[in-house]
């Protein structure tokens, strides 16, 4: 092939075209710049609560008898948000494991984990779930919930790996968790729908209990115990699917 | 005055992010880029909610007055941002694992199908 533009020009072009790059790139991000300093100077703490807030704030407790505003704007006022959000992050976790699934490699050989880690993680994987687990049924009385719980316990298995990375773990357990905690919250959605007068994801379709205590707030700590089990096991098969060495029971 | 100090960290943290994912020609780094980004938004998002003096919106008792909380909307709006951005970047990184099966290298110069 008789090149019709000679190698230096193409080279000296190349040269043109990053820097025309990184002038846009600098354009681009000093107009940012100034459209967001325009925004820090503008900024005025708020001194009093949006309207919507204010009601979530004041009726909350009372009407659904969660502690943490944020759980029952999370699992209840803004539930159908919630559902769309775990499935979402089905999606993303069905898409990593079918695209690593088309090219993975058998042979891997991974380094293992030093000693140390390995038997750390053996005496901090049960540990680590407990606490994943108390953060999930604690969700409506303090920081925590569901989601939170969740990476907590795939942060479990995250070690898990770490320590020996050539171990197959079957994704059969973690599958049938997921799909049946998923379909149990929508069953939940559904019976509200049902049973209660608020319609779908109402959490007073059982009694709401003593306020402050554990098995209060209706249907609160359920569904976030199914999202935790849900998320947690999304998460955990993620992180087994991207180390690339799994192997399904079956085949 | 903390809700400043967090809209200023925010958007350093989103030019920062937005910066480091241009301008690096290595794809994880990239990736990485968009994470801090994401962070800064959220950042953002969070002391827009944000209400001078005010404590998290956990209550302790049914009847307590002159306690003031800040905006639960935008913490549960970042919750959902948090895990959508955790999936996000799952998807990024998995790409990133396809592209080098692929090519065996991770300069995004070297991927040249779609440019123009």
């Amino acid at each position: 092939m008789i090149r019709i533009i000679p190698t230096e020009f193409l080279k000296k072009l190349t040269g043109v075209e990053t820097m025309v790059k990184k002038a846009f790139t600098f354009l681009m991000l000093g107009g940012l710049g100034a459209i967001l300093l325009k925004f820090i100077l503008s900024f005025s703490e708020k001194t009093a609560l949006p309207e919507v807030a204010a009601h979530y704030i004041e009726k909350g407790p009372s009407e659904l008898g969660s502690a943490n505003i944020v759980t029952s704007v999370v699992v209840t006022y803004r539930g159908l948000d919630t559902l769309g959000e775990v499935t979402i992050l089905f999606a993303a976790a069905a898409v990593v494991g079918l695209l690593i699934h088309l090219n993975r490699n058998e042979n891997a050989v991974r380094r293992e984990g030093s000693e140390l880690l390995k038997t750390a993680s053996v005496l901090l994987f049960p540990l680590i779930l407990l606490f994943g687990a108390y953060v999930f049924i604690n969700g409506h009385l303090s920081p925590g919930g569901g989601f939170q719980g969740g990476a907590i316990i795939a942060s479990a298995v995250v070690l898990t790996v770490l320590a020996s990375p050539n171990r197959k773990i079957g994704h059969t357990v973690l599958s049938v968790i997921e799909s049946l905690s998923g379909l149990f919250y929508v069953g939940l959605g559904m019976a509200g729908a049902v049973l209660a007068v608020n319609g779908f994801l109402d959490n007073r379709i059982i009694p709401l209990g003593e306020f402050g205590s554990l098995f209060s707030a209706g249907l609160i700590p359920i569904i976030y115990t199914v999202i935790g089990l849900k998320v947690g096991s999304e998460l955990s098969s993620v992180v087994i699917t991207l180390n690339g060495e799994t192997v399904e029971e079956d085949d | 005055m903390i809700g400043t100090i967090a809209v200023s960290l925010g958007t350093a943290l989103v030019l920062l992010g937005l910066w480091s994912a241009l301008t690096n020609r290595d794809i994880i780094r990239m990736i990485v880029g968009f994470t801090i980004f994401d962070v800064g938004i959220h950042l953002i998002m969070i002391s827009i909610g944000y209400i001078a003096g005010g404590t998290a919106p956990i209550v302790s008792s049914l009847s307590e007055v002159g306690v003031s909380y800040v905006d639960p909307v935008p913490q549960a709006l970042v919750l959902t941002a948090i895990v959508i951005g955790l999936g996000i970047t799952a998807f990024m990184l998995t790409y990133a694992v396809n592209m080098y099966n692929r090519k065996g290298t991770l300069e995004i110069d070297k991927f040249e199908e779609l440019k123009w």
